[in-house]
């Protein structure tokens, strides 16, 4: 997995005698996203033994498109809990975005193009507005971002009911121009005899992006910054208000990403897509390593969060167990993310 | 030892917010590789006066002369820019983020360009590793987070960050006051080093015991007022104190002082033996 690599940059420093054997062992271990990884080859190794499909190539292109979405929004959801901040509107903005794609090219009749550049751009507006609200108003995002959700919720469900009469979008199909946007955002390509989503590139591609930005540029140190000791960084000259309104808007932005993925992948959309998610979106996180602090965590531990939700959430279905056991299961991995988590901060902040 | 030209220079300095005053005729000067301690119980006007140096907020008399410059400063982007850093006494750091991305917080160097920008993380590593070196820090891994650091070591990291980004003169705020006798003894240590690097230091605490050792000049405030400034030469630790303190304090202070003891570094036997001088 990517988790050694992203130590790797220490090699240029000056090495210390001090610092000998066992260290790239225990470096590893240090980093958040390692429980992750442990709880995710379990949960492979569990399902496939248990079930015959489950590691077959259809059984893991299942697996892998129902992780991917949540996926794409866990990392994104990651950086701006790093940065301090929830976003508890981000679930109901996979819904909003794709439903006004929708309702522009289907109803008025919009470019399918022109629909989704509009979309984005309402998408990064309502995320520039939760950042500036929480930065303005000094009000926790937990709250500003809850009140944007059911906002949201409702504008999915009210506004679309009364444009479209209904609350899912149909004919996407007949759109002119629906192929462009379906092939790089719905179609799939078959390996080794499963199918791969786009979904499952663009997640790959997120978070390599996210964890580049992380570790490797002066945006990914203010981040960790601004969620570690927003005080501090405000006094070293860290830019606080704009990268945190970043970080909304690109948790916003990603938002629009998977509203076009499953808009592209199922052509259509509920009014009710994507409500409920946000949590799912904040446990993968936390259980790739994340605090719910600040300050600390990684893109790559919650694309493995989302992995490992992911898995179960197939894996429950191929062992013919009743699906509702995936909240119970989730519950745990919660609790007990949660626990590690905060015995590894301790061990971080603990003066000697 | 002849002393060079003092980098500030401070005559009859005073502040007054609206008709409460402050601070009155204070004067001392700072000059490069020498420290000016700046003595005073709590409510002394030892953050105010501080606070004329480091920018926060502007004098109302006397004058500020900076390299034979008469000045008025604003704001601390001002002092800063005439090298003037102040380290207040949260440090300003983040505990969870490694030693090296602490110390170029705000002003990360960068290569590469456009969506390849990156840190520049091997002279960030290194830079951090020297520049902690040369002021008598050895960490084994810059990697930890800064948090696992002892509160003096984390005092130092964050004089060195201000020595490598161009200060000339570093006022710290109380260093030594949340720390204990040991740890105490570390920061005066770096506070000796970064004079010896060629640095004016202003050194504010309550602590003769701490100011004496390290101290080339001592300025006194009281309510407001100077009490003195005197270089080394012409006061000891015992005048010090006694000017500081009244009778009564000064026998708890030995007190608390006896009760401190029992380790082993060089600072507490030096206390040791000045409380002996006091009580004899």
């Amino acid at each position: 997995m990517a988790a050694p690599a992203d130590t790797a940059p220490a090699a240029t420093a000056p090495s210390d005698e001090r610092v000998a054997g066992g260290s790239v062992v225990s470096k590893v271990l240090k980093r958040p996203e390692v429980g992750a990884l442990a709880a995710a080859i379990a949960v492979f190794v569990f399902f496939a033994v248990t079930t015959d499909t489950f590691a077959t190539s259809s059984g893991a292109s299942t697996w892998l498109r129902s992780a991917s979405t949540i996926g794409i929004m866990a990392v994104a959801v990651a950086l701006l809990m790093i940065g301090g901040e929830f976003d508890l509107s981000a679930g109901a903005m996979t819904g909003f975005t794709g439903l006004a794609v929708g309702v522009m090219t289907t109803e008025w009749g919009l470019n399918i193009w022109a629909a989704m550049l509009v979309a984005l751009v309402l998408a990064l507006a309502i995320g520039f507005l939760n950042g500036l609200l929480v930065m303005r108003t000094g009000l926790p995002s937990f709250i500003v971002t809850l009140g944007t959700f059911f906002v949201l919720q409702g504008i999915d469900l009210a506004a679309v009911k009364a444009i479209i009469g209904q609350v899912a979008i149909q004919g996407m199909t007949n759109v002119p121009f629906y192929g462009q946007p379906h092939a790089l955002f719905g179609s799939n390509v078959t390996v080794v005899g499963g199918r791969v989503y786009a979904s499952v590139f663009w997640w790959i591609l997120v978070t390599a992006v996210a964890t580049w930005v992380l570790l490797k540029t002066r945006v990914g140190n203010w981040i960790f910054a601004v969620g570690g000791a927003q005080t501090s960084a405000r006094q070293v000259g860290v830019p606080v208000a704009r990268t945190k309104i970043g970080l909304f808007m690109t948790s916003a932005g990603a938002g629009w990403l998977v509203g076009m993925l499953l808009l592209f992948t199922t052509s259509t959309v509920q009014s009710n897509t994507g409500v409920g998610q946000e949590f799912i979106y904040i446990i993968c996180a936390v259980v790739g390593g994340c605090l719910l602090t600040g300050g600390y965590g990684s893109a790559v531990g919650a694309a493995l969060g989302a992995l490992i939700y992911g898995m179960t959430n197939q894996g429950i279905v191929y062992a013919g167990w009743d699906n509702n056991w995936l909240k119970a299961f989730l519950g745990v991995m919660l609790l007990g993310a949660v626990l590690l988590n905060e015995a590894v901060r301790r061990r971080a902040e603990r003066s000697r | 030892m002849t002393s060079p030209e003092p980098i500030i220079e401070v005559s009859d300095i005073g502040k007054r917010y609206g008709n409460i005053i402050a601070l009155a005729d204070v004067s001392t000067s700072v000059r490069p590789g020498e420290v000016t301690c700046v003595l005073g119980d709590n409510g002394a006007g030892k953050s105010t006066f501080i606070k004329i140096l480091a920018g926060a907020h502007e004098h109302s008399d006397g004058r500020l002369v900076v390299d034979g410059v008469d000045r008025r400063f604003s704001s601390p982007r001002e002092a800063l820019a005439l090298g003037i850093a102040t380290v207040y006494q949260d440090l300003a750091v983040v505990p969870l983020m490694p030693v090296w991305r602490n110390f170029f917080l705000g002003s990360e160097p960068t290569k590469g360009w456009g969506p390849l920008r990156r840190m520049d993380v091997g002279f960030m590593k290194r830079t951090t590793k020297s520049e902690l070196s040369a002021m008598g820090i050895d960490l084994r891994d810059v990697d930890q987070p800064i948090g696992t650091l002892s509160g003096g070591e984390r005092q130092c990291v964050a004089i060195a960050r201000a020595v490598y980004f161009g200060a000339r003169v570093l006022i710290l705020d109380e260093p030594t006051a949340a720390l204990g006798v040991k740890q105490s003894g570390v920061v005066l240590r770096y506070i000796a080093r970064a004079r010896d690097r060629g640095l004016g230091v202003v050194f504010i605490t309550h602590n003769p015991h701490h100011a004496y050792p390290v101290g080339d000049r001592f300025m006194l405030l009281r309510r407001g007022r100077s009490m003195g400034d005197f270089p080394k030469s012409e006061i000891t630790l015992q005048e010090l104190t006694a000017r500081m303190a009244g009778g009564s304090e000064l026998e708890a202070l030995s007190h608390e002082l006896a009760a401190e003891l029992g380790s082993d570094s060089e600072l507490a036997k030096t206390l040791e033996s000045e409380v002996k001088g006091l009580r004899t």
